[in-house]
């Protein structure tokens, strides 16, 4: 039976500096959350707090229901993979699996049937008697991860468990984990800087910012409908593009605004006051060179990266705001043409000067 | 600038006999001032380390009084220390006992006082210098005074006795009994340099260790034992091996305590007083130089044991 966890106006103050503003959440039993922002966003701290790591310095934590504020951390039935891995130097990997069931006292062939069985799972059962010193980075992330999983816990924390492995190791090893949740039903809360992960692994996606949450929610309820600017930005990749707007005057449907003096005529009236500086917001792989039913007139090319599956185009508008394109397959524009950048008004944006959604 | 003077500068093949003085100039030139700056160091080592340690190697075969030259007398010296001398074994008693008492209680002393240091203490670096301070003093005349003034049979300790628990105590000095133990409190005081090292060493144990124990409901002794003790092998076996050559070394303590005697009743004779009142009491130079070589070995043997035991039971992380 999988575990929720509601965070209710949840604070964290070290003496009268707040570095967590009050978090509202609910993460159902069996969900796999996300926390994702820049660094200094409160993310880590936040998962901290839930493992017992961190004093709640305001606001009520609750497993199942149960305030968990002045619970051991040995008690929330959590189990924490550390972004360092926090494996024991000294003891070789079986003993590193065990230690919590001995702490616990279990008896030792539970303990060994345990360890074999998350060791079976992870593939880890040819390394049991070697030291981490003799492991690889990626083999040291799974010991790490047995660990989690002999103790059998209820909610799995992860504190950005990838970030010391290489590029291609960490969409290998982003697969097992997913995987892991897939097999095991856990609830489980994954923190990590990288959108990528956060898109490509998550349930629920919670995108924080100088400790309050900016949105959380499905992957691409964040994508397709971000509430601000702040996540129209950090989901997707390449970031989207931003450029200066204005409410055009005269419109009294509200519908239509200017950029670089065009006119674009959007789907939906925009709640904002007239002669607020807007942000339009338009993704790179939306616009398209070429006619559209909107479009921002013709981009000069500065740069054209050629990925082989797509082509990312790098251009600036006719009043120089940098706009990048994303084209599916091979293009082959050069840098110095002007291409006419092309979009479908129902998939942009539009922010107010707080940036808030408008 | 002739052909032959820049054949002699660059030191070619063909330069003529005189390219050596050129090259030689050129050395200097170049590594000169370094050597100039090793000097100092250069003599101390040959004039006041190597040279008198040969120096009293060759005494120890032999018997001197400062006076007359050094007589040859063979493996004497030492066949009689191993044979024939009382004291002798009276003071490596008294010298293992101390090394054996004091070293691992001065560092579990230091030990203890750094983990309470390392738990984030405000004004650290003050309670740092000011524990340090007893290191700084511990082996000087002035601290021994001092130490002697405290155990004595009307000294502080035994004031303290008397007014709070009615006891009456020794003279803790003057009681073969206790002498000894009164050294390696002294000892045990002068924890500053092993426990800046050991708060230096718990410095370096990753928090995320202790977390990952504390999630796993590790206590805080099983803390101590399963994860700060191994992990903090490394400084111990440091510290046990320079302070174990230390205490083998010690002579300052004993010396002012016991007035030079290693007394009552040998109970303070350390090794190096024993070896002392032998060059400069009796002027028997070449027997305390056979002596002082045997201390030379013990410390040798001790520290090699030290090493070979290391990896039985010191984790290196890497």
């Amino acid at each position: 039976m999988a575990t929720s966890i509601q965070l209710d106006r949840i604070v964290k103050a070290y003496g009268q500096h707040k570095v967590i503003h009050g978090i509202d959440l609910t993460i159902d039993p069996g969900e796999f959350a996300v926390f994702v922002g820049p660094s200094g966003c409160g993310k880590s701290t936040l998962l901290r707090m839930i493992a017992g790591l961190e004093e709640i310095s305001g606001g009520e934590l609750r497993i199942d229901g149960q305030r968990m504020n002045e619970v051991p951390a040995s008690k929330r039935g959590i189990a924490m993979v550390f972004q360092s891995y926090a494996l024991y130097p000294h003891m070789s990997v079986y003993k590193n699996l065990a230690f919590g069931l001995e702490t616990a006292g279990m008896k030792r062939d539970e303990v060994r049937r345990r360890v074999e069985s998350a060791a079976d799972k992870l593939q880890i059962g040819p390394l049991l008697q070697r030291k981490p010193k003799a492991l690889s980075g990626g083999q040291r992330q799974r010991v790490a991860i047995g660990r989690a999983i002999v103790r059998e816990p209820k909610i799995f924390l992860f504190d950005e468990p990838l970030s010391n492995l290489d590029a291609e190791l960490r969409v290998q090893m982003r697969v097992e984990i997913a995987r892991l949740h897939q097999s095991l039903g856990n609830t489980m809360i994954y923190v990590t800087h990288d959108q990528v992960e956060a898109m490509t692994m998550a349930d629920k996606i919670v995108v924080l910012k100088e400790g309050r949450i900016m949105q959380a929610g499905r992957p691409l309820d964040l994508y397709n409908d971000p509430a601000n600017q702040f996540v129209a930005g950090f989901i997707g990749s390449p970031k989207m593009n931003f450029l200066k707007a204005r409410l055009a005057e005269g419109d009294a449907s509200r519908r239509t605004i200017e950029i670089a003096g065009r006119p674009i005529v959007l789907e939906r009236p925009i709640e904002a006051r007239a002669g607020e500086p807007l942000t339009f917001g338009v993704r790179p792989e939306h616009l398209a060179p070429g006619e559209a039913r909107a479009g921002l007139g013709n981009g000069a090319v500065q740069l054209v990266e050629h990925l082989g599956g797509s082509t990312v185009i790098y251009t600036e508008t006719p009043d120089g705001q940098p706009t990048t394109l994303l084209i599916g397959g091979q293009n082959a524009v050069r840098a110095g043409e002007q291409i006419p950048l092309g979009f479908d008004p129902a998939k942009a944006h539009v922010f107010g000067e707080d940036g808030r959604r408008v | 600038m002739t052909m032959q003077s820049v054949a002699t500068d660059l030191g070619g093949a063909n330069a003529p006999a005189g390219a050596v003085p050129g090259a030689a100039r050129r050395a200097w030139a170049r590594n000169g001032p370094a050597y100039l700056f090793l000097l100092p160091w250069l003599i101390g080592f040959f004039g006041l380390t190597l040279g008198p340690a040969l120096a009293s190697l060759y005494l120890s075969f032999t018997n001197y009084d400062l006076i007359r030259s050094p007589d040859w007398v063979g493996a004497a010296n030492y066949v009689r220390i191993a044979t024939a001398d009382p004291k002798f074994a009276a003071a490596m008693k008294v010298t293992f006992l101390y090394v054996v008492l004091s070293v691992p209680l001065k560092l579990a002393f230091a030990l203890l006082v750094a983990m309470a240091f390392n738990r984030g203490l405000k004004g650290l670096p003050v309670y740092r210098a000011i524990f340090y301070l007893p290191s700084l003093l511990g082996a000087s005349v002035a601290i021994a005074v001092l130490w002697r003034q405290l155990f004595a049979s009307d000294g502080l300790v035994n004031m303290v006795l008397w007014q709070l628990f009615g006891i009456e105590g020794p003279s803790w000095i003057s009681n073969p009994n206790y002498s000894l133990y009164t050294l390696v409190i002294l000892s045990v005081w002068q924890f500053g340099s092993p426990m800046i090292i050991f708060l230096a060493g718990l410095r370096q144990i990753p928090t995320d260790m202790y977390e990952a124990a504390e999630i796993d409901g590790a206590s805080k002794a099983r803390q101590f034992w399963k994860i700060t003790l191994p992990l903090l092998t490394p400084v111990i076996f440091f510290n046990a091996v320079i302070q174990t050559i230390d205490a083998f070394k010690a002579f300052t303590p004993a010396f002012i305590i016991s007035e030079g005697t290693g007394g009552p009743i040998n109970s303070t004779l350390f090794y190096t007083l024993y070896l002392y009142q032998e060059a400069f009491g009796f002027f028997r130079m070449g027997y305390a130089s056979a002596l002082a070589w045997i201390l030379v070995v013990i410390i040798a043997a001790f520290t090699a044991f030290s090493f070979l035991s290391a990896k039985y039971w010191v984790h290196y992380d890497d």
